[in-house]
């Protein structure tokens, strides 16, 4: 294949990066017409950056269950460290996810970010790279130096463009954020220490005692659980969303928070299956937690950014369940509902932002009956409020069903009370979808906002266009997931029960 | 053809949803109108098709979700069960479609309405042709977001949006059910398609698994939650609490939806997996005290309720609870039998209802009716009919359904049967009771609406009195024409239980149509669908393997040789109870009210329906919100964040301090921070790291 002479994985990775550096070194001033050409400049890069995306897409070969379009030179040779991009079934779907939502994050701050629009820019373009880089590394430092880079410009874009109590968020946000990956770090030490390599395929095929494993899982976990958010460690989350600017929130919900569920397909299951296996009753229950606990927590915010917050935690929390089914359907599912959540809820604070920058508040009470003004809103805001339910035939479905699935095989009583945050889900998506679209004419500012304009139109249609269509035809994501995820369980199995047999290998030669 | 039947009322509400405001309110409805009707004369016509003897066959439209061994699709199964379904779905949707053109006829928003009847059409479509349980689920949940949307259409009604979300959640409280029933099968026979499972469902008939650490009989527990999903939908006692509240929708939503086709899934959907549930009687005998309470409870409701909608509700609970106590003693035919009847005397009843509510301006309470029958004698007419039809009364269609079901509860012969009988008996003797009170309610004695709303009482226009007829016509006649194929007795020609047999075990796979079957079969059949009430149509040769029944389950056979007293206490009890209503309310006018000042706390729990709203109120919805706050202020404000971030910021006070010059800093500062963190964190991993390698003993694959 002559894809192979060009590294299409490194553009696609660092396009957005040189968008930034073109925005930093050729754009002066701080004038309109400065802001005006950084604002193009990083859309047409991010477009850009979707369309080559898109392309690799195009020459994926869904029936390889490897790693495809690799690149690799020496990085920091003497220590074995490599530069390592290559991209599978399970992370081309979140690089896609990453690539789409950066130009949709970038059009909708075209009117709403009105100070430093070109440090706004930068800071998103490089946001991009990060999240690009971290998905597609195949090192495990570098994927460390994307993985924590991406806080960065994400601490940035709530600290200086967030809401009033910016500071306190991005102070919680990076605490948080610091203890997991502290002891992230620790356990890569620890790792390249044992095996002495940092590369991630290798790392994939180390056997490492079942106590060192132990460790090195809680090491990742800390730091992933944080990510994710899982339930204690989840408090950030709606602090950060609610100050934070649209398109930070629509990043974050978007890309951010897959970050930690796809550390654990990279890292924990595949390297440390033992810990995985030891540890799965633990996920369960924390998993359940996040479910209900801040299912009913939604149910009674007055905020809507909150709301939805606090519904992406029990949502992640369907996520870790069904990951550590370590079964088709649950892993699956909870890379379905990842991708699906990131086009959800990515546009349900969309939708928050509709309304946010024409009454400039997020409290639900000082809304109502705003269908009869923005009919198309009430229309958009509808079909993904019944994604985020879970209705069939919206992508919000597939994979909830598919890890409750999973679930169910290896645990009844955790899918049961993992299912009643189905219920509760419905009732607080409906509550907030009540008492903002419907209801009687009450607040007259509401009233007379004007409906969706046509830039916001053409950000919402694509996005509601895929919650319905991936509802219907899942199976057009799913068949290149399901070959990767297939060689993830069955590599997982294997080590599980050739445990003995692989010691006694070792033990020979 | 059946593509057209179930995708053309999808069509419609896309035309009409997407492009409503160019087509104006006329092209909306004159759309989805037409694409309703096309779909009810393409149903019928594959009706007739399966009586001529057509096999069942699966449409197979696209894969759905594959996931592993998990594979589901797209797929339209036609066989006897759905046609019958999607004939009663599409005949009672054009009639409402029309109907509705005149009472919305004022509504600002009409052509959004009926798109939404459009979807909900097809939603339903979905939910009776599916060929396996996601499916099935797509469109029962789907029925569930139409009834939201229609419930809650006037939705600057505090109350109707309070509606629609309770009945959506206590829905999804039946559809949990459902789902892990689905799952259940899935762990049990590997696959939800109906093919598959029906096939193995002997043979599985005795296995077991773990379910929330027990160890339990596996048909049992599938069926339980199965049947947990149908409460929710039907209505049945414990999830039935939204159904009244629903009456909050426009009323041709109400026929539509709250009494014909949406309530009625769950009696489908036993009736579909009544290869499973033969073998569960343990889930049947639930299935069957469940209905006989809900019959009863909601015959008692109904009798103490003013709101005419509400009456009316109740009632079609009621009668959900006959359909399911016939499917507890699998006598799935005479359930579907009166599901069938039922679909047009409660449509009917509801649309003429709302003719009434029509004509007195909007008014639903009978306290502030009555005095208006010669106003609009044909509306009169046609709830006259209906509620003949209901009560029982020969020869209307409910009189056939509803003996048939009382009859095969009482040939069960079990304790649980008989007990079903006798409450069935006793909601039959209400039901005629509060039917004869409605209709005297509200259309004799002195007006008691004011005078301006007195001279405005006018018949309805033609569009909405026609889709009445029609109705009324199923009413009438539906009973006695699908007697004999529905429940009829296969005595006439005793080794037809041999040759369904052995169509059986011809019929492993019936995907495409099987020609060769034996052909004087066929014959016979042609004969039957030129008249169903042939003497020689049976219920076996009807429904063949659509509906599955154990021999020795049988109660519709028996069913026809119960004694004569058993089939005719229904019929005493329908009549006494229109006279006893003519005595309370026409004659002696001071006995309800005597009546109730002497059981005055009986009446209470009636009319405050059971207290359930209150007891679920308390125990759910606060207790969710209480916790919730709970969670919030004590969990994650109180001690997640009080010992975590906050904590730390309050140890050290110069952290404080810190933190404060930080906030007040340079986004530079920021990155700079982070940056040579980053850094710092990176060369110290490198080197530490290196040095680390020596020390320990290096596993794996390494150069």
């Amino acid at each position: 294949m002559d894809m192979l002479d060009f590294p299409l994985l490194n553009f696609v990775t660092f396009l957005p990066l040189a968008g930034a550096l073109v925005i930093m070194l050729v754009i002066r001033g701080d004038g309109e017409i400065a802001a005006r050409n950084s604002k193009l400049v990083a859309l047409y890069t991010s477009l850009f950056t979707f369309a080559f995306s898109l392309f690799m897409f195009q020459n994926f070969d869904s029936s390889d269950a490897g790693f495809q379009f690799e690149v690799q030179s020496s990085w920091l040779k003497p220590f074995g460290i490599n530069y390592h991009l290559g991209v599978d079934g399970i992370s081309i779907f979140f690089i896609l996810l990453a690539t789409f939502l950066t130009p949709v994050c970038i059009l909708s701050s075209w009117d709403a970010i009105k100070v430093r629009v070109k440090e706004f820019m930068i800071a998103f373009l490089v946001l991009e790279t990060f999240m690009i880089g971290t998905f597609c590394a195949l090192d495990a430092v570098l994927f460390y130096v994307f993985f924590e880079g991406v806080l960065i410009p994400m601490f940035l874009i709530i600290g200086v463009w967030g809401g009033p109590r910016r500071v306190y968020s991005s102070y919680k946000f990076f605490l948080f954020t610091l203890l997991g990956s502290v002891l992230m770090l620790v356990g890569l030490l620890v790792l390249y220490a044992m095996t002495g390599t940092t590369d991630i395929p290798l790392l994939m095929q180390a056997d490492l005692p079942f106590d060192v494993q132990k460790w090195l899982w809680i090491a990742f976990f800390a730091s992933f659980a944080v990510k994710m958010p899982m339930w204690p460690v989840h408090t950030w989350l709606p602090d950060a969303h609610v100050e934070a600017p649209t398109a930070g929130s629509v990043i974050l919900a978007g890309v951010l928070l897959k970050m930690g569920g796809y550390g654990f397909l990279r890292f924990s299951i595949p390297m440390l299956p033992d810990a995985t296996a030891y540890f799965t009753d633990f996920v369960y229950i924390l998993s359940v937690i996040a479910i209900i606990y801040t299912s009913l927590i939604a149910l009674v915010q007055d905020d809507m950014k909150k709301l939805i917050a606090y519904s992406s935690v029990a949502h992640m929390g369907f996520v870790t369940l069904g990951i550590f089914t370590i079964t088709q359907q649950g892993v699956e599912g909870a890379i379905f509902q990842m991708l699906s959540h990131g086009i959800i809820s990515g546009a349900l604070f969309l939708c928050v932002g509709v309304v946010y920058d024409r009454l400039h508040t997020r409290e639900i009470s000082r809304y109502g009956g705003i269908v009869q003004n923005m009919p198309k809103y009430a229309t958009v805001f509808m079909i993904l409020m019944l994604g985020s339910v879970g209705l069939p035939g919206t992508s919000g479905f597939v994979g909830e069903f598919l890890v409750l699935l999973g679930a169910f095989q290896s645990n009844t009583l955790i899918a049961a009370l993992a299912a009643t945050g189905v219920i509760l889900g419905a009732a607080y998506m409906l509550m907030l979808y009540r008492r903002v679209v419907f209801g009687p004419r009450e607040h007259h500012d509401a009233l007379s906002m004007p409906d969706l304009n046509s830039r916001e139109m053409w950000l919402l249609i694509p996005l509601v266009a895929m919650v319905l269509w991936f509802g219907v035809f899942p199976n057009q994501v799913m068949n290149k997931i399901s070959p990767s995820v297939e060689r993830l369980i069955a590599e997982y199995n294997d080590k599980l029960n050739g445990q003995i047999h692989d010691a006694e290998n070792i033990g020979q030669e | 053809m059946e593509l057209l039947a179930v995708f053309l009322p999808l069509l419609g509400f896309v035309i009409a949803g997407l492009f409503g405001e160019k087509l104006g309110h006329k092209g909306c409805q004159f759309v989805t109108c037409a694409c309703v009707i096309i779909a009810a004369i393409v149903s019928v016509a594959l009706f007739m098709d399966v009586i001529m003897g057509q096999d069942a066959y699966v449409t197979v439209l696209a894969p759905w979700v594959v996931s592993g061994d998990f594979t589901v699709s797209w797929a339209l199964r036609i066989d006897q069960l759905s046609v019958v379904m999607m004939c009663v779905i599409n005949i009672v949707s054009a009639c409402v479609h029309v109907y509705s053109v005149g009472y919305m006829s004022h509504d600002k928003h009409r052509g959004r309405f009926m798109s939404y009847l459009g979807l909900f059409t097809f939603a339903m479509l979905m939910l009776v042709t599916a060929d396996n349980l996601l499916q099935l689920f797509f469109g029962w949940e789907g029925v569930g977001l139409a009834s939201y949307l229609l419930i809650g259409f006037w939705n600057q009604k505090k109350s109707a949006n309070a509606a629609a979300q309770k009945a959506f959640v206590v829905n999804r409280v039946g559809d949990f059910g459902l789902a892990l029933g689905m799952m259940a099968i899935y762990i049990v026979f590997g696959s939800i398609e109906f093919q598959v499972i029906f096939e193995r469902a002997s043979e599985m008939a005795e296995s077991y698994f773990t379910l929330f650490g027990y160890e339990v009989h596996a048909m049992t527990a599938i069926c339980m939650l199965l049947f947990v999903g149908a409460i929710g939908k039907s209505a049945q006692l414990g999830l039935h609490t939204w159904l009244p509240d629903a009456m909050e929708g426009p009323t041709p939503v109400s026929a539509l939806i709250h009494a014909a086709t949406m309530v009625t899934a769950g009696v489908f959907l036993v009736a579909r997996m009544s290869p499973l549930f033969e073998y569960a009687p343990d889930a049947l005998m639930v299935v069957t005290i469940v209905g006989a309470c809900t019959a009863f409870v909601a015959a008692t409701i109904g009798m103490t309720q003013f709101d005419i909608k509400r009456v009316i509700a109740y009632s079609t609970m009621s009668q959900l609870g006959y359909m399911f106590f016939a499917l507890g003693v699998s006598a799935y035919g005479a359930a579907m039998f009166h599901l069938v009847t039922h679909a047009f005397f409660k449509a009917l009843l509801f649309l003429g209802a709302g003719s009434v509510i029509h004509a007195m301006s909007d008014e639903q309470d009978m306290r502030k009716m009555g005095g208006i029958w010669k106003k609009i004698p044909v509306t009169y007419v046609m709830m006259w009919i209906g509620s003949l039809a209901l009560a029982g009364i020969p020869p209307f269609a409910g009189y056939f359904s509803k003996d048939i079901v009382l009859e095969a509860a009482w040939a069960d012969g079990t304790n649980f049967g008989h007990f079903a009988y006798w409450m069935g008996i006793a909601a039959a003797f209400m039901t005629a009771f509060y039917s004869w009170r409605l209709i005297i309610m509200t259309f004799h004695g002195k007006p008691r609406a004011s005078n301006s709303v007195m001279s405005h009482v006018h018949e309805s226009p033609a569009v909405m009195i026609l889709p009445l007829v029609v109705l009324a016509c199923g009413a009438l006649f539906a009973g006695k024409v699908f007697y004999q194929g529905f429940v009829g007795s296969s005595s006439h020609h005793g080794d037809d239980h041999a040759v369904v047999a052995e169509h059986d075990e011809a019929h492993g796979v019936h995907e495409d149509v099987d020609h060769s079957e034996t052909s004087e079969e066929s014959h016979e059949t042609l004969a039957y669908a030129v008249n169903m009430d042939h003497p020689s149509l049976s219920k076996e040769v009807f429904w063949k393997e659509s509906i599955v029944v154990l021999p020795e389950n049988d109660t519709v056979e028996a069913a026809h040789n119960v004694p004569k007293w058993v089939k005719y206490t229904p019929l005493a009890a329908g009549v006494s109870g229109i006279i006893l209503a003519y005595i309370a309310y026409m004659f002696v006018t001071g006995l309800p009210a005597f009546v109730k000042s002497i059981f005055r706390p009986i009446h209470t729990l009636f009319f405050r329906k059971w207290f359930f709203d209150e007891i679920y109120n308390a125990l759910f919805v606060r207790t969710s919100l209480m916790l919730g706050v709970l969670f919030w202020r004590k969990g994650d404000q109180g001690i997640i964040d009080r010992y975590g971030p906050d904590g730390i910021a309050r140890i050290s006070s110069k952290a404080g301090s810190s933190i404060g010059r930080f906030q007040s800093g340079f986004v530079y500062q920021y990155a700079f921070v982070m940056v040579i963190a980053v850094v710092a964190i990176l060369s110290w991993f490198v080197f530490k790291g290196f040095d680390f390698g020596i020390e320990m003993p290096k596993v794996g694959g390494v150069e």
